[in-house]
């Protein structure tokens, strides 16, 4: 009774909102079935319909699925220094951070499964019913690390939230272990992710040590910089209240971020330049072209410029602490990294072939539209979530409120 | 007596019509045992659907859907497995297939010898195992590839697959075709999540294409361009497909799996040499058994100046190029 109390108010807040509210919900219902239609043609014809070929076996889908692991990590450079340090205005920011990470899992699941060639199979990947090949196989760890990661992030905000909404203490020595145990986690999940690549010996451009600390830096750039564009959105239309203090502290910790992500690149120019063997041929491809062919060219270095002026506009504290300069740099940040960590790392990997051959990849019109309403669905989980949490976390939607709405007058209180 | 039951049992699973009885009696004893519990009848119903919509998008029938990993079968589910892809294959191309399941032979280990100074480049091996080994014509998909390389390189970069003279071979170049190195090492394998790909004891690297589940990460792990994926479904005129399989090797693909050389799985396992060797008109080709000492192929390491691609990888192929003379 109790329950379906709270679904029955849960519903009625999903389906109430400000007239923005609707038109973003069916833009995104639209691009959702856009993505479903296109997704539904490529599983009529196989995956011809993309651009990828043997050469060039991966592309889009897991470009992003990359990005979004990212995403999801970075949720735990927003808990570590809230939970442990216990400093206050980013605690505030946390639960929108987790609602993040749990719609980039959602949306890194979907790329996943979009990009396998047969999901009917996708039970083999079930221990005992199928067969999951661990520890040998990083595709084995990484399912298991971010479905992991993905209860954790529901379990730890949900725990918090239906205390809050039944107004009750929550257990801190209860829910602390979950909490410590997502940071970690948080960071092996992109670890994992980087291992995919970075282990595999028929990939020079992968086959870098420094992969994996590559991605952690970039992730802590990217998902922080969605947050505080987020938050601000969330702060503009809801009573949700969080101190312009803590979104500039954020923007503080992404440029030390993008400082160690540009160090780290430059160390791999270095060793890449300096020694000049045949390890150079997928960054000459990725930043000049090879044999006349460079279709990442103009994207790299637009990634390039992005995060070096998104890097200098959070340093210097006066265009860090101006909402106009702070958004122009998220905004770059995050076309950056998605270029950088996306397309960028994927395709590189595959050009030259192992044989030496040169084939380019261009996304075609059924995956871009795929990836858009992945993208869209996405996004629709996170506003319905925080349609959700944010009244629970200001205290507008608990129980009591509830039962003063249904018998107004009768001054019942649990 | 017990004998009796056993191969009884067996011949029934191997026709057809046993195992037709068969699908008509699992549902019929599944909706008597939820007749009386009403909810459970939902949940399975609702699950069913969802089962049926998964097989309609993959356009299988449920046996297949639910078939297990080869090594994981017994002996009679292959038995049953088999027939009945005897019987979809005969339905789609019209003509009776073997679909083979031997085992490796005990004390074989397959080694190959390519010898660089005799291959002209004709590309016969190329076309010779496309006819034997059932790839997609339309898209093409072709497992091994001749490089050209001007004399005087070895640059990969540099080699040309698409050359095109009127008679081969032109001076100035030599060739070295590549396909599967059948690595003892082999990167392919070990990163397969449902581990749908495997080297076999004979050291034949094998894929199970109804276990794989097309995530590609088997290519991205190659660093000989051995694998190959069939991105629809593979294009073969009935008439010119090869009806002699085996279940790892030749048999008919299905889309959105991938595929590689298997050494011939299904001519070499019973003692033939791969299609490759038999058509090449130089005798650039050499196949046998590494464990024997008295095999050319064992003759060649020991008494020629042998190579294998790409060695710095620890890759370990069991494929050598040499030089005859």
């Amino acid at each position: 009774m109790q329950r379906s109390g709270f679904l029955f108010a849960a519903a009625g807040r999903l389906t109430t909102g400000p007239r923005i509210y609707y038109i973003w919900v069916l833009v995104l219902l639209v691009t959702a079935i856009v993505g479903i239609a296109a997704y539904t043609r490529q599983l009529q014809q196989g995956l011809i319909v993309s651009g990828m070929t043997s050469y060039v076996s991966w592309g889009l889908y897991i470009g992003n699925f990359t990005f979004l692991v990212g995403v999801a990590a970075a949720a735990v450079l927003l808990i570590i220094p809230a939970y442990l340090y216990d400093f206050g205005p980013i605690k505030e920011v946390v639960i929108v951070g987790e609602a993040l990470a749990v719609s980039a899992l959602c949306m890194c699941l979907m790329f996943v499964t979009a990009d396998l060639g047969r999901p009917d199979r996708v039970w083999h990947l079930i221990p005992g019913l199928g067969i999951l090949n661990l520890p040998r196989s990083l595709l084995g760890w990484d399912i298991v690390v971010l479905n992991g990661y993905l209860l954790l992030n529901l379990f730890i905000p949900g725990y918090l939230l239906w205390k809050a909404y039944n107004q009750k203490p929550e257990n801190m020595n209860f829910i602390l272990p979950f909490i410590l145990l997502s940071i970690p986690w948080a960071v092996s999940i992109h670890t994992v992710t980087a291992f995919i690549y970075n282990g595999l010996v028929a990939r020079p451009f992968w086959n870098a040590s420094i992969l994996a600390p590559r991605f952690l830096a970039s992730a802590f750039c990217s998902g922080p910089a969605l947050v505080i564009l987020l938050y601000q959105i969330v702060r503009k239309y809801t009573k949700f209240h969080v101190k312009d203090e803590a979104l500039f502290k954020i923007a503080e910790m992404i440029s030390i971020a993008m400082a160690i992500n540009l160090f780290l690149l430059g160390a791999e120019f270095y060793k890449e330049i300096y020694s000049d063997s045949y390890h150079l041929a997928p960054f000459k491809y990725l930043y000049a072209g090879l044999h006349g062919k460079g279709m990442l060219v103009p994207w790299i270095w637009t990634a390039f410029t992005f995060n070096i002026i998104a890097f200098f506009i959070f340093l210097i504290p006066i265009t860090r602490k101006n909402f106009a300069t702070l958004n122009a740099g998220c905004v770059l940040i995050i076309v950056g990294i998605w270029i950088e960590k996306g397309m960028g790392l994927i395709i590189p990997g595959f050009i030259p072939a192992p044989l030496g051959e040169v084939w380019e990849y261009l996304p075609t019109r059924i995956e871009i539209l795929v990836s858009m309403g992945i993208w869209a669905i996405g996004l629709l989980i996170l506003t319905l979530i925080l349609k959700i949490i944010i009244p629970i976390e200001t205290g507008e939607f608990t129980k009591a409120t509830q039962i003063e709405r249904a018998y107004p007058h009768s001054g019942v209180h649990p | 007596m017990s004998d009796q039951t056993d191969s009884s049992g067996k011949e029934k699973s191997n026709s057809a019509s046993g195992a037709g009885s068969k699908i008509v009696e699992r549902p019929d004893s599944q909706t008597a045992e939820n007749g009386s519990v009403l909810p459970d009848r939902r949940t399975f119903l609702a699950g069913a659907a969802s089962v049926l919509g998964m097989m309609a998008v993959s356009s299988c029938s449920w046996q297949e859907f639910f078939q297990q990993q080869l090594q994981r079968m017994t002996k009679k589910e292959i038995e049953e497995t088999v027939a009945r892809l005897q019987e979809d294959y005969k339905k789609k191309y019209g003509k009776e297939f073997v679909v083979g399941t031997e085992s490796p032979i005990d004390g074989t280990l397959f080694g190959y010898g390519l010898d660089i100074q005799r291959c002209i480049g004709c590309r016969r091996c190329v076309y010779g195992c496309v006819e034997e080994n059932n790839q997609s014509r339309d898209p093409q998909i072709q497992y091994i590839r001749v490089l050209r390389f001007k004399d005087g390189t070895m640059d990969l970069e540099e080699s040309d697959i698409y050359y095109d003279p009127e008679e081969v071979p032109q001076k100035g170049y030599y060739y070295m075709p590549v396909q599967c190195q059948h690595c003892a090492n082999a990167p392919c394998t070990k990163v397969c999540p449902v581990r749908a790909t495997w080297t076999e004891p004979d050291g034949i690297v094998v894929v199970d294409y109804n276990w794989c589940i097309g995530c590609r990460y088997c290519m991205a792990a190659c660093p000989y361009m051995g694998r190959w994926f069939n991105f629809t479904d593979p294009g073969i005129p009935n008439e010119q497909v090869n009806p002699k399989t085996h279940y790892l090797g030749n048999r008919p693909r299905m889309r959105n799996v991938v595929e590689k050389c298997t050494f011939c799985i299904q001519r070499v396992r019973k003692g033939i040499y791969p299609k490759c060797v038999e058509v090449c008109p130089v005798g650039a080709r050499k196949f046998g058994n590494l464990l024997d000492p008295n095999s050319e192929i064992s003759m060649i390491i020991k008494t020629k100046r042998v190579f294998r691609l790409k060695e710095d990888l620890n890759t370990q192929p069991k494929f050598y190029y040499f030089f005859a003379t």
